[in-house]
């Protein structure tokens, strides 16, 4: 993959990394990270890559030589963490250190004190709910520098219909309506159904994106934006963080701690049931909108830049 | 070392996308390398949440070992924000594109040389 010279190869070999990486997953019981990557890993981001590649050539310049130092440095890094990984527990072992502490008390008092089967929600929603608080608002300030970034000084020219690119290719149009539906379908059954099964906001947001990101690819961008127009976009980014900051800022002025879902019901399983799913539902519209919205503004970026060259 | 099997793996992936990072020059190619190095660090976290025997952490009857549900949380969580924040990487790359008119570092740092 280093060596290739063509970057399109290269795209679309560490697409296929992500596929292989997300049934790694599977094979190691994440099946919720598995989700993730899966959308991610081999969906969004070689999308979000071959839109830069249309922008900056698809061709690397020729004539470089092998650099042979970092490859020195990068021998002697690997030889030391050969010696550190061969002192570390074997392998699955049960009785590794990093099962020993808050694991334990994650897998055995959760079902009780939470009340939902997914051991991951729970520790994702409530026993570490203030740390994804924090990585929603990264991934929204990502999305506003992106934005910033790319439409903020974007080249005047005139808004026009673009026709789709892949109006042509008949077949990736019907399967492609076909399968949009079902994609969304499986979003939001992936959202709602986050605390019995593998599941929840992350994971539901990444692939609604796609499903989204798809019907743009193709039925063209204007099509797309007629659907979701940037400026509702904008506004569910920040609606989603939002709406995970109130639940804790409720369960505040209730009485309990910050994010402490316990306190918003009579009972705290329901309360731990009702906060869950109100930041999931935040979590997902936050993660779906920023996906959308940083593959419009990639788009909408090449775009005139295209149109500006000729 | 069939034990170590995995994260002798993530070693393999970890110094191939450093040196990616460090020996290309394409600025494209070098974000490439820094996600093999992101994946590295999240086969890493989930090798070590596996216990032999156990099934994925959700509650089912019968199960009596789970696998440890903490770095998966870490690393899902961490997919989502890797790709916001790389998308950042490549909004800059867009840019500096624009800029320069170039994506190659040698011609980025001769472009910057103050004379």
């Amino acid at each position: 993959m280093a060596r290739a010279r063509d970057l399109f190869a290269t795209v679309m070999l560490s697409g296929i990394y992500g596929l292989l990486s997300a049934s790694f997953f599977i094979l190691m019981d994440a099946a919720d990270v598995a989700f993730t990557e899966a959308a991610v890993g081999a969906g969004i981001f070689p999308l979000l890559m071959l839109t830069v590649l249309s922008s900056v050539g698809r061709y690397e310049a020729a004539g470089r030589r092998v650099r042979y130092f970092p490859l020195l440095l990068m021998a002697v890094l690997a030889g030391g963490l050969f010696a550190a990984v061969v002192q570390m527990p074997p392998f699955g072992a049960v009785d590794a250190p990093s099962h020993a502490h808050v694991a334990q008390r994650y897998i055995l008092d959760s079902p009780d004190e939470i009340g939902i089967p997914n051991m991951v929600t729970s520790v994702l929603a409530s026993y570490r709910g203030f740390d994804t608080l924090g990585e929603v608002v990264v991934i929204f300030t990502a999305a506003v520098g992106v934005v910033v970034i790319l439409l903020g000084c974007r080249p005047k020219t005139p808004q026009q219909s673009t026709q789709a690119l892949m109006a042509e290719h008949k077949v990736l149009r019907i399967v492609g309506k076909m399968l949009i539906p079902l994609i969304l379908l499986f979003g939001l059954y992936v959202q709602f159904h986050g605390e019995y099964g593998p599941g929840g906001g992350f994971q539901a947001g990444v692939i609604f994106a796609v499903g989204i990101i798809l019907y743009a690819m193709l039925f063209g961008l204007s099509n797309a934006q007629r659907v979701v127009p940037l400026g509702v976009l904008r506004w569910l980014v920040a609606l989603g963080v939002l709406i995970y900051g109130s639940v804790g800022l409720a369960s505040f002025l209730v009485g309990g701690e910050y994010l402490n879902y316990s306190v918003l019901a009579s009972d705290p399983v329901t309360g731990q049931h009702i906060g869950i799913i109100l930041i999931e539902l935040g979590v997902g519209i936050t993660v779906a909108s920023a996906m959308v919205l940083i593959f419009f503004a990639f788009t909408r970026a090449t775009r005139s830049r295209d149109e500006l060259e000729e | 070392m069939a034990d170590y099997y995995n994260y002798l793996i993530v070693v393999l992936l970890m110094v191939v996308g450093l040196y990616i990072v460090m020996a290309q020059g394409n600025l494209v190619k070098k974000l490439i390398g820094l996600n093999i190095f992101q994946t590295s660090v999240f086969i890493f976290y989930i090798s070590t949440a596996k216990v032999s025997g156990g099934t994925a952490p959700i509650v089912i009857e019968g199960a009596e070992l789970y696998s440890n549900p903490l770095p998966q949380v870490l690393i899902l969580t961490a997919i989502v924000v890797g790709i916001a924040t790389m998308s950042l990487a490549l909004a800059l790359v867009l840019r500096i594109k624009r800029a320069y008119g170039s994506v190659e570092e040698e011609v980025i740092l001769e472009q910057d040389k103050p004379c």
